[in-house]
Order: C-alpha cells, then sequence, then structure tokens
C-alpha cells in the first residue's frame, strides 16, 4: 500500500469552466512554434535555417552550454521563420507543417534491458530530455548531473487544471508505464498520487499519496515532504504527460508530442480537453469558443502559474492546459474596500465566499486587485505554503539579495510555481513567483 | 460613469509634468478610494488574485473599533456628568459631549498624519499607504480625555516621522507607531499624561487651552499603584464607566472589536489569546501588595490591557511574524504589562510600555524559530 501523507495547508480555488471529460482532436495548425522561453535557464542556439525541410524529431535548436540537449520539431515541414526579438534573442522558431507527416526513426527499444546512460543517450538523442527540470534552480536539467531522484506528479490541483488520470492517461496507462520503467533506469522514480488514485499499482516507482488542497499536487511540495533536497543534490522533476512521451520513445520509436491538454475558463463557450500538439497555435486550439462580449486574458497554462498569451501565440512545451478569463482592466469597481462583493472569492472573511457553498464555481478577472504594499500581514504566506520552509522569510532574503540566507531557508527546494496560492492569497500583492525566479536565478549564476 | 469622467479628467493635472503634479500622490488616494485599481496580473505570475487587498483589511480593523469609539465618547460625557455633579441619565446629551470632545482630536490626529504620509509619498513618488488610517484612530483612543491638542499634534508627528517614515513606512517600522505617541507624550509631557488630573474633561475649551485643570478622579490602576482602596467594582471595569484613556475602559466594546478581528482573519487570535493567558498567570501569581476591593482577574479589564492586547500586539508588522513565535510575543506581552504596573510604582500602566519592548524582542523571538529550521536544513544536509 503506498504512503500517504495529509498535508494541512493549502487552498483549492474554484473558478467556473472546468473542462467536461469530453477529448476532441483540433485540426492540425498551418504553422507551429517551438519557444525556447518554455525551458527556462536554456541558452538556444538555433541549428535550422529558414527554408530547411525538418521532420518530427528533428532538432530545430539546441543548448548552446549543453549542445547534446535538443529541442525537436514536434512537426514535419518546412521551417518558415526564426522570429527575433531584442538584441536578437530566439522568441520562437515556426515550422509550416507538410501535408504528410514524418517522424525520425529512433528505434522501438524495450526499456528494461537499457542501462541508465543509454535511456539518457536515448532521451538526448530525441530531445525529449529536455522536458526534465532540475531542482536547485528550477530550470532545464543538466545532462552532467547524476539525479537522487527523479520525481513525477501526477496531478495538479491548480484551477482549471488538467485532470491527468481521468482524461489525460486514457489509452495511454502502456506508455505511461514504459516512460517510468525508462526513468527508473536513470534514478528512483517516485510518484506522487491523489488519493483513490488507480496510479499506485505503477511499477518501478516509489509510489506516494497526498492528501491535501492546492498546490498538493506540485512536485516540489511533494519532494519538500518527502525527500526535501539538501544542499549540493540535485534532482530532475517531469510532468506526467511527458513521461508518456518518453514511453512513446520507446514502444514507437518516435517522438509524438501530442498533449491532451484541457481549454478551460470562465470565457470558454464549452470547456473540454483536446488533443494537440506542442506548439500549436493557439488560436486553432481556442477557434470560436472564446467569449467576444468582452476583454478576454488567454493564458497558456493555468491562471496560477501560466503565462499570457494570445491567439497569435504558440503551445508552449510543458503546458497541460489553455485557460481564459476576464481581462477585467475596465471594471471600474467603486468602493471595492468596503462594498460586499458577493461574487468575488476571498481567504478573508471580510468577505462572503465563506458562506457560500464550497461547490460555489467563481469568475476571477484578472486584476491584481488591490495597491502594491510591503508586506504587512504575516502568516497569510504560510497557510498556503505546505513545506517545511518559511516563505516569508524566504521572499524577503530574495530581495535583499542575500544570498547566503536564501541557502539557509532553503531556496533549492522551491520553484516559483510553489509560491502561486501565497501569491494569490497575498493581500499587500507582492509579485512572488518573479521575485522567486529572479532569486533562483541569481543563486545559480553565482553558483555556476 | 459621471465619477470615474471627472476623476479621468482631472487626472493630467495630476499626473507627472501636470499643473498639480506636486499632489500626485493625493489624488492617487482618492482615485484608489472610490475605485478598485484596475491594474491587471503581468504576463507571468498568479493571473488571479485573492479579492483581499489592504485597504480593505485596514478598514476591518476601523469597524472593530467602532464600539469602543463610540463608547468612549459617551464615557467622556457621563465622567464630566459626574464630576460637575449633573445627572448621569442624559445617555444621548453625554454622547454629544464627548462627540465634541472626541472629534476635534481625531481631526487633528488624521491631519498632521496624514499630511506627513502624504508628502513623503509625494517625495518618494510612491502610492499613499492606508495603515494611517488605523493609527490615527488609535491615537486619540490612548490619550487621556484632557489631552491638549497641540501636543497631540506634535506627538502624533514625532511618531509619524521617526517611529515610521524614517524605516520606510507602513510595512517597515519596528514599533507601533500609535503607542510611540503615547510614549513620547508620557515622557515628553508627563503632566498632561498622568496623575489623577487628566482623565476627566470639565470644560471642552481644556483641550483647546492646554489648560489642565480638569477634575481630580483617580483611575483604578492609579488607585492601586498609590495603595489605595479601588472604589469601582469590577461591572464598572467591564463596561467601561470608569476614568481613563478615551478607548480603553469598556472591556465589552473592545471585546466586540477582538471578535470582529479574529473572525475577520485580521488580527492574530494566537497573540490577543496568549497575551491574555500571559496576564491572567501573572495577574494571578504576582497580586497587589494590600489591594482592597480587587480580584485578581480585573487586571485583565482595568487600564489598557484588553485595548493593548486587541488593536495594538497584533498589529502585524510589529509582531512577531512566525506563527509559534506570535504563541511567545502574546504570553509575554501580557506578562510584561503586569509586572510593570505591580512592581514598578512609577509607571501605574505597564502595556504600553510591554508592547513597545516586546516590539524590540518580536524579531529575536522569529530568529529562533527561523533558525531552528534552518539548522534542521544544515543538519540535514551533513547527513
Amino acid at each position: 500500500m503506498a504512503n500517504v501523507i495529509k498535508l494541512r495547508k493549502g487552498l483549492n480555488i474554484n473558478l467556473k469552466g472546468k473542462a467536461a471529460a469530453q477529448v476532441s482532436a483540433v485540426p492540425a495548425s498551418k504553422v507551429y512554434g517551438l519557444v525556447p522561453d518554455a525551458f527556462w535557464g536554456m541558452k538556444p542556439k538555433v541549428v535550422v535555417k529558414e527554408g530547411d525541410v525538418v521532420k518530427a524529431g528533428d532538432a530545430l535548436f539546441v543548448n548552446k552550454l549543453h549542445p547534446e540537449m535538443k529541442f525537436v520539431s514536434p512537426v514535419a515541414g518546412k521551417v518558415t521563420l526564426v522570429e527575433r526579438g531584442d538584441r536578437r534573442k530566439v522568441l520562437s522558431v515556426q515550422v509550416e507543417a507538410a501535408a504528410s507527416q514524418e517522424y525520425v526513426d529512433f528505434g522501438v527499444k524495450n526499456a528494461t534491458s537499457l542501462s541508465g546512460d543509454e535511456v539518457k543517450a536515448a532521451l538526448l538523442e530525441s530531445g525529449l530530455f529536455s522536458f526534465f527540470v532540475q531542482r536547485p534552480y528550477a530550470v532545464v536539467a543538466n545532462p552532467s548531473d547524476a539525479p537522487k531522484g527523479i520525481y513525477v506528479s501526477a496531478f495538479s490541483d491548480m484551477p482549471l487544471a488538467a485532470d491527468f488520470e481521468g482524461v489525460v492517461l486514457a489509452g495511454e496507462v502502456e506508455n505511461f508505464q514504459t516512460g517510468i520503467t525508462a526513468l527508473s533506469r536513470i534514478a528512483k522514480v517516485y510518484l506522487g498520487v491523489q488519493p483513490g488514485s488507480k496510479l499506485t499499482s505503477v511499477k518501478d516507482a516509489e509510489v506516494t499519496v497526498f492528501d491535501g488542497k492546492c498546490p498538493a499536487g506540485n512536485v516540489g511540495v511533494q519532494i519538500n515532504n518527502t525527500h526535501p533536497i539538501n544542499k549540493g543534490e540535485v534532482v530532475w522533476t517531469i510532468g506526467a504527460e511527458e513521461v508518456i512521451f518518453i514511453g512513446r520513445l520507446f514502444n514507437e520509436g518516435k517522438v509524438n508530442l501530442t498533449r491532451t491538454i484541457a481549454v478551460a475558463g470562465s470565457e470558454i463557450k464549452t470547456p473540454s480537453y483536446k488533443k494537440v500538439l506542442v506548439g500549436a497555435k493557439i488560436a486553432d486550439i481556442v477557434a470560436g469558443n472564446v467569449n467576444t462580449d468582452k476583454k478576454v486574458r488567454l493564458i497558456d497554462g493555468n491562471p496560477l502559474t501560466g503565462v499570457k498569451t494570445s491567439e497569435e501565440g504558440f503551445l508552449l512545451a510543458h503546458s497541460t492546459e489553455v485557460t481564459a478569463i476576464p481581462e477585467g482592466d475596465d471594471a471600474d469597481e467603486l468602493f471595492g474596500w468596503i462594498a460586499p462583493r458577493f461574487n468575488e472569492f476571498s481567504v478573508s472573511r471580510s468577505y462572503f465566499s465563506w458562506l457560500q457553498s464550497s461547490k460555489k464555481e467563481y469568475v476571477l478577472d484578472a486584476r491584481v486587485k488591490g495597491g502594491h504594499r510591503h508586506m504587512i500581514f504575516s502568516g497569510e504566506y504560510d497557510s498556503v505554503f505546505p513545506m517545511d520552509i518559511y516563505p516569508e522569510q524566504l521572499v524577503k532574503a530574495i530581495i535583499a539579495g542575500d544570498i547566503d540566507r536564501m541557502e539557509a531557508l532553503g531556496i533549492y527546494e522551491v520553484a516559483p510555481e510553489d509560491f502561486a496560492v501565497a501569491e494569490f492569497v497575498d493581500s499587500s500583492k507582492v509579485e512572488l513567483q518573479r521575485i522567486v525566479r529572479e532569486g533562483l536565478d541569481m543563486l545559480r549564476k553565482e553558483n555556476e | 460613469m459621471g465619477l470615474k469622467k471627472i476623476l479621468d479628467n482631472m487626472k493630467p493635472a495630476f499626473s507627472e509634468g501636470g499643473k498639480l503634479s506636486a499632489f500626485g500622490s493625493l489624488f492617487d488616494a482618492a482615485e484608489t478610494f472610490f475605485y478598485v485599481p484596475n491594474e491587471t496580473a503581468k504576463v507571468r505570475g498568479a493571473h488571479i488574485h485573492d479579492a483581499i487587498d489592504s485597504k480593505r483589511s485596514i478598514f476591518f480593523v476601523i469597524i472593530a473599533l467602532i464600539p469602543a469609539i463610540l463608547f468612549g465618547m459617551y464615557n467622556i460625557g457621563y465622567q464630566h456628568n459626574l464630576a460637575v455633579g449633573v445627572p448621569t441619565d442624559d445617555i444621548f446629551g453625554q454622547f454629544l459631549y464627548g462627540l465634541g470632545v472626541m472629534l476635534p482630536k481625531i481631526v487633528v490626529s488624521y491631519a498632521v498624519g496624514l499630511g506627513i504620509e502624504c508628502a513623503v509619498a509625494q517625495w518618494k513618488k510612491e502610492e499613499v499607504h492606508e495603515g494611517f488610517f488605523v493609527t490615527g484612530m488609535l491615537i486619540p483612543l490612548i490619550v487621556p480625555v484632557n489631552c491638549p491638542l497641540w501636543i497631540l499634534a506634535i506627538a502624533t508627528a514625532f511618531a509619524v516621522i521617526f517611529a515610521k517614515e524614517v524605516f520606510g513606512g507602513t510595512g517597515m517600522n519596528i514599533f507601533n507607531p500609535a503607542l510611540v505617541t503615547r510614549a513620547f507624550l508620557f515622557f515628553a509631557y508627563p503632566a498632561m499624561m498622568s496623575g489623577d488630573k487628566v482623565w476627566v474633561n470639565e470644560n471642552y475649551m481644556d483641550c483647546i487651552n492646554g489648560t489642565i485643570d480638569g477634575y481630580s478622579c483617580a483611575t483604578p490602576l492609579g488607585q492601586l499603584g498609590a495603595g489605595e482602596p479601588v472604589t469601582y467594582d469590577a461591572m464598572d471595569t467591564i463596561i467601561g464607566t470608569i476614568p481613563g484613556s478615551i478607548g480603553e475602559t469598556s472591556f465589552i466594546a473592545i471585546m466586540i472589536g477582538a471578535v470582529i478581528l479574529i473572525w475577520a482573519g485580521i488580527a492574530s487570535w494566537k497573540i490577543i489569546v496568549s497575551t491574555f493567558v500571559g496576564g491572567a498567570l501573572l495577574a494571578y501569581l504576582l497580586p497587589y501588595e494590600g489591594a482592597q476591593n480587587f480580584e485578581w482577574w480585573e487586571q485583565l479589564t482595568v487600564g489598557g490591557f484588553a485595548f493593548g492586547a486587541v488593536f495594538m500586539a497584533t498589529d502585524p508588522v510589529t509582531a512577531a511574524r512566525t506563527e509559534c513565535g506570535k504563541y511567545i510575543y502574546g504570553f509575554l506581552i501580557g506578562a510584561m504589562a503586569i509586572i510593570i504596573r505591580v512592581l514598578n510604582p512609577g509607571f501605574p500602566e505597564g502595556m504600553m510600555l510591554a508592547i513597545l519592548l516586546m516590539n524590540v524582542f518580536a524579531p529575536l523571538i522569529d530568529y529562533c524559530f527561523i533558525q531552528s529550521n534552518i539548522n534542521k536544513r544544515a543538519k540535514r544536509a551533513v547527513k
């Protein structure tokens, strides 16, 4: 029986527009784009030219710091544009999809008979290695590290997040198991699941059940509550659906980056799941499905940790959902500091959401809903931060740029996403995820 | 909408380079007072936010203060009538009298404090923070009724500048600014702050002229300190019909405020409860020598104990910020307040000094808990 860990702290945010458990395919996009920014901590070196013809699985760019790390095209077709921004920063590499899809053949392999190095080599060759995120620093993993463990969370309890076990996993159980087995050759695999999960029977992984509110599904929270990371240790994490990609590589011999994402949110007309390739155009994913009667914010990811996008954007590599909420910048709400505001959600009982049923679904817009202040009220972050870390003090150490103190307070163990719920509840409206990101980057620069 | 249009039309004049840009922070304050800012989340980070903001939290503290304010006003009139020998059954008349005495104090405190805050915000090109709305209301509540307005103005200015702005404003101060105001008065103008004559207002003009010509009327703590029998019974101290600082006398009104604060999750119940526990324990163990007509638990209902525990000790900025630290912080405030009261003949009231003292120690308390977390992590790494 899997070990069960109960987490007391956290907050579930019940938003309107959860995806119904129906999966449909999205018509193929004309152009796909791979966005380097989705792989944080990597310097892209583009290895294709405009006009080159690529297969699905051919590298579009590599990591300058580790050239063996490839970032491969999700589709076969012709490279049409290497989009660059300020200081020639690569924004995206775009591929016009060919009519018939050809895949690079990496060969079907039996993961159980491979050594860890062979699995790693296969993942590097196929570009799937780039989906690993390492801690410390929450950046793309370094292939020359030997991780202490590989952590996978098989659920997300972020608002509007895709249901991995209930929907995404359907029909992919075998690939998931193969992926886990392959990973277990590199290092011990730890799988975090929600209560009542059937994944407790997964082989080649130590399965732990996490029973708690959001962010219990965050892999960082799960690591901290089982095997906290110490200074000098490295662990890798990877998304559950990305484990399926790995399984497909070994079972089918090709890179198939098809995801089942949730298209959800109060401004989506019929929220449901879509089968779509990484890099697909957001316009194609949400076509005709977004309310047009008000200004809408499209988010690549969930509303707590995602990135604001537009119809022109491309689905980022790690995204498991695309969500739409009202922008709200024309709300002009009068006397918000004292009005009852029955439709607002708050952990504070100065609003009335505590009177409402816990099933009530809220429509929340993208407003910050208050002025930016120094941290005034204490204990806010702590109540939604289920890790053995003092979040407020850690954030203050980052603001102060005090690297020794950041380390002492456990910055190794966190990623920006772990502060997402704290950022939501913060009455001083501090941009916690940005600050943590800057702290991690600062530390990495210092140590490397 | 009309108002929005008016504000939008005025905005250019108050923006940088506009004719009235010197009052830009004041305009910002007014604009956010009327409207929730329409600012939306950035490209990365949380796109949705809790509806709570510091403005709402702070105004809930004022709401929680209302019972104490109203009772304080009534009590000013009641004590006045007692002193001048008029029947005390005209509740509304007494309230109006108190309102007349109290209102100038509130106006002075807000005008001085907000004036300085606005000037500093303008100078630093920041938004005006709303923290002073609570401080400015607390100040009139914790001074004696006869405190002259000019002294109140000086003390408020001192506190806002030296206890708050020099540290960086709301959220950065070490000491509770309202208590610094009181401490300043206490040490700079002792004659206006203690003795038996400052507690009852005989004449409206007392506080404007600054002549202390009050009616002699000792507070229960004054009587205890002087070793005299207490002339008030327990019920008086719970209801609050006793002389004392304006807001501190009614235990019931303060407890209503405490319930509001705890219910709304704005004040830490841990601090309030542990302050009372600390105070009760010490009051029991350390009774006044030879006190007559005074039970040990009345320590918690007389003087500024309850008011301090509920509205002062819980100031999140100056209190301990770790959850475990809050228990210790509160307990030590309660205990220290009673120790100062009973053992120190110079200060009949110990709450103010106890809280200011623990403001200093709050970071140390936090340090211990944070350091134990750090040590635990370091130890884990060595293993």
